[in-house]
């Protein structure tokens, strides 16, 4: 019996060998992204009524009032979107890099996928019913309905359920591979899905210890500020993890699509390395002007968020060095003749190179805001939502869209047309130009003061308000032109999935550059992660012992909306 | 590793560390670190602690003043206070229910009011004018309209 299991599965791998794709395995990830692109067609809408009435040209009813959208806005856009593309995304990885999904780890991601999706629903359902208006950050001593905070334990199960699959796939697969380097994009994977994990556990233990009992009636008062605090420690980390996954088609798809090698195998690991322990440890940054912290303390988490910033600068050499060598080989000449050379009408690298150039200013603006003082200048105005615009809506979510161009086909045993990827480079091009708008303009009333999170107020026609009026219109045309983005996009993910002409497509991963030889220091993931663990309590111990122990009295829930 | 990427490397290692010297240099030899505060307060009992049980202005010093201030759905007690240009005013903040922010526009006076703790910021007001003065973190449906000014003559 075994025998025959263990021939059919060589078949299998043979099969896969072959076709490219494993269906079953192509099938989960065609799940995943449907919901994911589905969460960015709601999402975007949800985006585009924010927008127009931040311009002032739209009262939102009250049925649909405009924090509930934000809340929409947010939940679908930061989670939904970009975590179910995470996965499925890095879920085809494994398969593909590491001859297919174990069963068990199909079944897990099946798992993952039915509790993340029940818990989105309950999410989505309490939003709209202006049950939930607490935004994506759901500060205590606001309080959603307990339904809510249960779809949130749902949606958490889930990702779990999907790490732990992953991780078991990658222990399978370095059993039976002893002394091989773990393929490069399962290695990106494995980074993502630790941090993933990591992060999680805060804000699990945050709803289910904190916010769950609370919200029940169980206990009276909620301490406000370590729930705020755990909450962060999850919050910027899941930015930082859909950043990861950006990089690693930088690093891994982007050179194949332009017919190039990998960049430094030991350095992208050391890189990926570096991302993944010092990456939970920055949430303090956005605590900065609150009290209850001491002033060391913040200062520690400035430190740590900044030396992501070293990492990120490794990125963006290696990038372009990738670049240059590709477009030298096929002739380029001069100081920047290679440019020429890379394939500007491919959207699969057009769109990933517009989301590199982006997040040279949102990493530098980053940086800037990070930084102590700075952020008492900017911190909750509209300059921090033209950062994450630039950071989410440029970098991660248009590499999102140039993979989303051979990673469907790839899935769905179909082709890029010509036509298609054409539609794609405008679809690019129109997000660009809308983003940038968008980002210039958020950037700048924020620096002029106008807060985020807040509807369209004149504030009884203040000047300093008034001034702000023209960046907001300029905001309300970014978003009805990333609705128009959004809608070509969803069409091309559906056109993709189900109409193309069926045929076979890559799934591109760079070969390595002759004579690259990697460090096999690189893959003691048991001290990767004690070294995250260390770091992590490095950051957080002192700081939250603190706060259960020198707690204010409590807070009891408050539903002011 | 290539010599130019030797070059670039250091120069972003050496970014960040001079980025770290100039905060930390600010926050702690010239004190102008960022609002915080370690005072805590019963948010459930605000009205009947000192100081926040009478809400007001006070002067404490030359041109030097003391500003306690409660933040509730949606307003600050007390609204619109006037100042002479000049003027350096601390305030001492504290939310009667959900978090709170608290900024004034136009200057770099901005800080998270949290209940439960006691929120300092320190601000100089040189140039006259009626400054906004803000919420600035999504405190309920009345959000919007939590605003009050600050008259510097």
């Amino acid at each position: 019996m075994e025998a025959i299991n263990a021939n059919a599965a060589s078949l299998k791998n043979k099969a896969n060998e072959i076709l490219g794709v494993n269906p079953e395995d192509a099938k989960l990830t065609k799940s995943f992204l449907l919901v994911s692109f589905v969460a960015l067609l709601l999402g975007g809408l949800f985006g585009l009524l924010q927008g127009i009435n931040r311009a002032g040209l739209l009262e939102l009813p009250s049925w649909l009032n405009y924090y509930q959208v934000l809340t929409a806005h947010g939940l679908l856009l930061i989670v939904v979107f970009s975590g179910f593309f995470m996965i499925g995304y890095f879920y085809s990885g494994l398969s593909h890099t590491l001859g297919g999904l174990l069963p068990k780890v199909r079944k897990l991601g099946w798992i993952g996928y039915g509790l993340s999706m029940f818990g989105t629903v309950l999410v989505v359902i309490m939003v709209l019913m202006n049950e939930a208006t607490v935004l994506f950050t759901f500060y205590p001593p606001m309080m959603a309905h307990p339904i809510f905070y249960f779809g949130l334990v749902f949606v958490v199960l889930g990702i779990w359920s999907c790490c732990i699959g992953a991780f078991i796939q990658v222990a399978d697969w370095r059993k039976k591979h002893k002394g091989q380097h773990l393929p490069i994009l399962s290695f990106f994977a494995t980074g993502a899905f630790v941090l993933l994990l990591g992060c999680t556990l805060f804000v699990a233990v945050e709803v289910l210890f904190l916010i769950l009992p609370w919200s029940l009636g169980w206990v009276d008062t909620i301490n406000v500020m370590l729930a705020r605090t755990l909450f962060w420690a999850f919050g910027h980390t899941a930015v930082n993890i859909w950043y990861l996954t950006a990089v690693s088609a930088w690093y891994v798809i982007v050179p194949r699509v332009i017919g190039g090698t990998l960049w430094n195998d030991t350095l992208t690991r050391v890189v990926v390395i570096a991302l993944v322990i010092m990456n939970i440890t920055g949430g303090f940054h956005h605590q900065i002007v609150d009290p209850g912290i001491s002033d060391t303390i913040k200062y520690m988490h400035v430190f740590m968020s900044l030396a992501i910033g070293f990492p990120s600068l490794m990125t963006a050499y290696a990038l372009f060095v990738v670049m240059e060598r590709a477009g030298r080989r096929k002739g380029g000449k001069g100081a920047l003749g290679w440019l020429k050379k890379l394939p500007w009408g491919d959207v699969r690298f057009l769109a990933p190179f517009i989301a590199m150039l982006a997040f040279a200013p949102a990493g530098a603006g980053g940086i800037a805001q990070t930084t102590f003082q700075l952020n008492a200048v900017v911190h909750n105005t509209m300059w921090v939502v033209g950062h994450f615009h630039l950071t989410l809506g440029m970098s991660v979510a248009m590499t999102f869209f140039g993979i989303s161009y051979w990673l469907i086909p790839f899935i769905s045993g179909r082709v890029l047309t010509p036509a298609m990827n054409k539609l794609g480079v405008i679809q690019t091009y129109i997000w660009a130009a809308a983003m940038v708008l968008m980002a210039f303009a958020m950037h700048t009333a924020g620096l002029f003061g106008s807060p985020r999170r807040t509807s369209y107020t004149t504030y009884g026609d203040h000047a300093a308000a008034l001034g702000w009026d023209p960046y907001m219109l300029l905001i309300g045309f970014g978003a009805v032109l990333l609705t128009i983005g959004v809608l070509i996009q969803f069409y091309a993910v559906i056109h993709l999935m189900f109409f193309a002409p069926k045929g076979q497509t890559e799934f591109p991963i760079a070969p390595k550059e002759p004579g690259d030889v990697t460090g096999y220091w690189t893959e003691r993931w048991g001290v990767w992660v004690v070294l995250l663990i260390i770091v992590v309590a490095m950051a957080y111990v002192v700081p939250i012992v603190d706060m259960i122990v020198n707690a204010p009295p409590g807070s009891p829930p408050i539903r002011p909306w | 590793m290539h010599k130019s990427e030797k070059v670039w490397l250091t120069i972003s290692f050496g970014m960040i560390m001079l980025f770290m010297i100039a905060t930390g240099y600010q926050a702690f030899a010239l004190g102008m670190a960022p609002p915080g505060g370690v005072e805590l307060i019963d948010p459930q009992k605000v009205n009947e602690t000192a100081p926040f049980d009478q809400p007001g202005i006070k002067q404490i010093g030359d041109n030097e003043y003391e500003v306690v201030m409660t933040l509730q759905l949606f307003s600050f007690t007390p609204m619109e206070l006037e100042v002479p240009a000049g003027a350096t005013v601390h305030f001492k903040l504290t939310s009667k229910d959900v978090v709170h922010g608290f900024q004034i526009v136009g200057t770099n006076a901005n800080g998270m009011i949290v209940p439960g703790y006691i929120t300092d910021i320190t601000q100089t007001f040189h140039e006259p004018g009626e400054y906004l003065v803000i919420c600035n973190e999504y405190c309920g449906i009345g959000h919007q309209v939590m605003a009050t000014t600050i008259k510097v003559y």
